[in-house]
């Protein structure tokens, strides 16, 4: 009961005041979007989203050029007032390309994201609160598909999807990307489920899944939220490798992905290849990790950020 | 006089935080003479630890600190870590409450010891390691040359801290900084702790600062005692001056909200209103002002200075001459006649064993873990049990069995008449309606991410309850526990420990349940607060007509809530009966141990009882000894001539009723033997 001081959350405690009443009584959803809404940095990177959708469908209709159109007039030509972010190798518009490339990379990143950490949360979740049988399956199947190089797979299956819808992309990238996740919220599970408010829940006979979704979730919703954001990157980067099989987005179609890929090489000498995409991508992720911030602070009652003293 | 080993002069320690300057330690003066044990009593943020720290140069580096501490008439303020480590160690040396932080966890204890006499002594590692195992010897810890070999984590909590103090006494110290030594251990082993405590100041003739929040501890073992609130002192003196004379409101109140083993008659607990204040931008006036039945317009303006009451007896409370104490005892509560009810919870036969297993691949099993076995009790309705024990007697166990409503391994648990091996998932969810739980630390059982109004709906939800329904009730419930509606949209985190073990019995109580587990509900509590929550369950239990498992290590709470009382040791309860029989005349010797080695916060009858100190530590469960398991710490098997010591080796004793209906123990030369 001594309060050490190497402890902040001892000094915490000895200046935090008792309870003041606060009139109006609200359940987590709504506490929740209002320290979300109070979050400015989360609000700006939702609109930023949504600007980059706007753009990636609006956008085209600012340009006369087609993204597989190509100018016979200028090859490799630097951003000017014909082609706003200039031209590729082969006379297309690097502006129409990039807007074309995100509208797919935008919708593939953010299914991808939430899909593959909602996989690993459910699956890390049931194998580590249910233990048993259940946990040496579904642990079996991490172990394999990690195993497994997932490229191959694709190639085998790739002859049964070519030519479907790209939604398929978006199955496969984020079948291959759960696994890892899943085994650290197993991990976290198993130390959470010893933890006296799931027994407490336990004992006033909530059922097991409604333990999971509302104390057992919620309590690592920072990892599961970084994760996501951390997938929308890298699953708007690994498309382009899932391209080589026949998947994903095939010439002279685009994506960011393949416009980065093909911009790369040249990314000093013709930087307009590269520079337009790359910055979009990294706009993306960052403004999808201000939304994970605030929605992350939101969750976090115990965050100074985000609660009344940060607004005036 | 002598000049005093230690002398704090107007202490201040402040440190920057999030919301503006916390100032932990304000004006603080004391004085240690050699020899003296001087004990500083105060809840957790009244300064008391953070002052000790400051002496050994121990905070950390943002803290200010100002005043003066003179150390044998040398300033350490100001001084070096270098030039302070040349102190600390040698000439004073500090006890901490966790034993095993304050050893190194891959060096042998000897080592340890004879580490510390090396570091600052000139005496040869030969010689040093001698002088460890002497010093091992001298703090009890048996067979000291074979145990100075073990690792620290070969041995219990108790014997840690013995190490500890060997290392502490092992320089020859002129003074003793100990804080809170003994509050991580059990009754029976802080007795022990003490008892070394008190060896290791005869032996360095130290002087001893004593940092407790207990304040029978202190009855028992400090000299003078000075007691702290919102980082100053606010009253000091002798003993007697403190525990017979308090002058301070706050003291008084203190005093008065102690539940006490002592006291047969149940009286109401006194419980001091509100929370301890914060001490960031702490206002003018007496910070206890907002708590104090005696409080004036004076108290808000100005604080009071520490004012001489007579002889050494110092008090700061404008107020300090009101002799008569304010309303304290203000009603008896009644006990229940426990006769009639039907029976709510029968235990009958209960046996929970672990396998131990060894290996990663065959994993055979090597031994059992006995942590329940074969225990019967019952519970009536609208009746409180007690189920004391020390650590690792298997009474959480017990509980886990109970509450998981499945049947066990052996043995039949009966709840509300049904036997719970013979429930499908309906009938079980059913009657968890009826059968509901308080855990211990009201920190780790609220989901800290779920606002009040959701944990307190949380169990309606689970039985279906409509929505219209709920929002009705958790503000009820909130009233019902003492707090205020309008809390349900905080999250736990806002609420200081008193009320988060409210909101923790508020969920509990959701569902009108016929019975109640409470497991230590208010261990993790401080004082003052304790006896809010004591009296709500009292209060609560009477109201709803509600029947309490109470389990609890604490021996003096459960005599103040329980109708009868079980003692459990090495997962058999070796005495149960009502609670007045148990406590007057205890029959089994390890009650009679237990209930002498409580403080009582009264010096003059802490000094004059009787003490029965055990010997050793609780066998391990995985190994019990034959015949009674009591046996190899029995004061009154030690005693008996050998022909009659074989019984107790060869032949469990029975549990059987002697004394009082209803009053049975388990030892085969049970006799009723007062030690209040
Ligand atoms: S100074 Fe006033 S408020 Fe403070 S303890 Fe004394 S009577 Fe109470
Ligand atoms: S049976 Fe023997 S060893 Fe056991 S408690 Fe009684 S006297 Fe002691």
């Amino acid at each position: 009961m001594s309060a050490s001081i190497t402890n902040p959350h001892s000094i915490a405690a000895l200046s935090g005041s008792p309870v003041q009443p606060l009139i109006g009584r609200s359940s987590r959803g709504r506490l929740v979007l209002r320290r979300f809404l109070r979050h400015r940095l989360s609000l700006i990177g939702l609109m930023c989203v949504m600007l980059l959708y706007a753009l990636a469908f609006l956008g085209p209709l600012l340009t006369p050029w087609g993204y597989a159109e190509q100018d016979p007039t200028a090859y490799l030509a630097p951003p000017s007032a014909q082609h706003w972010f200039g031209t590729t190798q082969i006379g297309e518009d690097v502006f129409a390309q990039t807007l074309r490339g995100l509208q797919k990379s935008l919708t593939i990143g953010l299914l991808v994201g939430v899909i593959s950490t909602g996989i690993a949360a459910v699956v890390g979740t049931a194998a580590g609160y249910f233990g048993g049988w259940v946990d040496r399956i579904l642990m079996w199947v991490v172990d394999l598909l990690l195993v497994i190089p997932s490229f191959l797979i694709i190639a085998i299956l790739s002859p049964a999807f070519r030519g479907t819808t790209w939604l398929i992309l978006v199955v496969l990238l984020a079948a291959f990307s759960w696994m890892i996740t899943a085994r650290i919220v197993r991990g976290l599970t198993l130390s959470l489920r010893e933890r006296e408010f799931v027994l407490a829940a336990r004992f006033m006979g909530v059922p097991p899944w409604r333990i999971i979704a509302r104390h057992i979730v919620p309590n690592m919703a920072s990892l599961l939220i970084i994760d996501a954001t951390i997938t929308v990157g890298t699953a708007i980067l690994t498309e382009t490798g899932l391209s080589f099989f026949g998947f994903g987005v095939q010439p002279p179609d685009v994506s960011l992905g393949t416009l980065i890929a093909s911009g790369t090489n040249s990314a000093l000498t013709f930087p307009w290849l590269f520079l337009f995409s790359g910055g979009l991508l990294a706009l993306t992720v960052l403004s999808v990790n201000f939304v994970g911030d605030g929605l992350r602070d939101a969750l976090d009652p115990t965050s100074t950020r985000g609660s009344r003293r940060r607004v005036r | 006089m002598t000049e005093p080993v230690l002398a704090v002069t107007d202490l201040t320690v402040s440190f920057p935080t999030d919301h503006g300057l916390l100032t932990a330690v304000r004006g603080l003066n004391y004085q240690v003479s050699a020899g003296e044990v001087l004990g500083i009593v105060g809840e957790s943020g009244s300064g008391k630890s953070v002052s000790s720290m400051a002496v050994m140069g121990l905070l950390p580096p943002q803290a200010t600190i100002t005043g003066s501490i003179r150390f044998q008439g040398r300033e350490l303020l100001g001084r070096s870590d270098v030039e302070l480590s040349q102190i600390r160690g040698r000439r004073i040396s500090m006890i901490f409450q966790d034993p095993l932080s304050a050893l190194t966890p891959v060096y042998t204890v000897g080592d340890q010891v004879a580490e510390a006499l090396l570091v600052h002594g000139t005496l040869s590692r030969q010689a040093a390691g001698a002088r460890a195992v002497e010093l091992l010897n001298v703090v009890g810890i048996p067979d000291a040359a074979r145990r100075a070999q073990a690792f620290p984590h070969e041995f219990s909590g108790g014997m840690r801290q013995r190490v500890v103090i060997a290392m502490a006494i092992a320089n020859d110290p002129d003074l003793i900084i100990a804080d809170e030594p003994t509050t991580a251990l059990d009754v029976t082993v802080q007795a022990q702790v003490l008892q070394v405590l008190a060896t290791a100041r005869e032996i360095t003739g130290a002087g001893i600062v004593l940092i407790t929040h207990d304040l029978g501890v202190v009855a028992g073992f400090a000299d003078r005692v000075q007691v702290m609130y919102a980082g100053r002192t606010v009253e000091t003196g002798g003993v007697d001056d403190i525990f017979y004379h308090p002058r301070m409101p706050y003291t008084r109140g203190l005093l008065a909200s102690i539940p006490r083993v002592d006291t047969a008659q149940r009286r109401t607990l006194v419980p001091i209103g509100g929370q301890p204040p914060s001490l960031v931008g702490l206002g003018p006036g007496c910070p206890f002002a907002p708590r104090c039945p005696l409080v004036i317009d004076q108290c808000r303006s100005t604080e009071p200075d520490l004012a001489p009451v007579s002889g050494t007896h110092q008090c700061a409370c404008h107020r300090a001459a009101v002799e008569a104490a304010p309303p304290l005892v203000s009603g008896v509560a009644s006990y229940n006649s426990v006769s009639h009810s039907r029976v709510l919870l029968r235990v009958e036969h209960l046996v929970r064993h672990y396998p131990v297993r060894k290996g990663t691949i065959l994993r055979r099993q090597v031994g059992t873990v006995r942590a329940v076995d074969d225990i019967s009790f019952e519970l009536r309705e609208q009746e409180t049990l007690g189920l004391v024990g020390e650590s690792g007697c298997g009474k959480t166990s017990t509980l886990m069995e109970i509450l998981n409503l499945t049947a066990p391994a052996q043995g039949r648990i009966e709840v509300l008449g049904t036997d719970v091996s013979a429930l499908d998932r309906r009938r079980r969810m059913q009657l968890r309606r009826d059968l509901q739980v308080v855990f211990q630390d009201p920190i780790a059982s609220l989901d800290p991410r779920l606002p009040v109004f959701d944990l307190l709906a949380e169990p309606l939800r689970a039985h279906g309850v409509p929505g219209a329904e709920i929002r009705r009730r958790v503000p009820e419930l909130l009233k019902l526990v003492g707090l205020s509606p309008e809390h349900a949209s905080r999250y736990p985190a806002e609420f200081s420990g008193g009320q988060r073990q409210r909101i923790g019995i508020g969920r509990a109580l959701a569902l009108e349940p016929k019975l109640l587990v409470l497991d230590e509900p208010v261990s993790a509590l401080d004082v003052s607060i304790q006896a809010g929550v004591l009296n709500l369950l009292d209060e609560l239990r009477v109201r709803l007509g509600l029947a309490l498992l109470f389990v609890a290590h604490d021996l003096a709470v459960v005599r103040h809530i329980a109708d009868r009382v079980a003692v459990m040791y090495l997962g058999k309860i070796v005495e149960i009966g009502p609670v007045d029989a148990v406590y007057t005349a205890p029959q089994h010797p390890y009650t009679q141990a237990l209930i002498s080695a409580i403080p009582i916060p009264d010096p003059a009858k802490e000094s004059a009882r009787e003490r029965i100190l055990l010997t050793g530590d609780l066998p391990s469960p995985a190994d019990v000894p034959s015949g009674c398991r009591f046996r190899t710490r029995c004061f009154r098997y030690a005693a008996l001539p050998p022909g009659l010591r074989s019984r107790c080796e060869q032949e469990e004793p029975a549990r059987q009723q002697r004394g009082e209906p209803e009053h049975e123990s388990a030892c085969h030369y049970a006799a009723a033997h007062a030690v209040l």
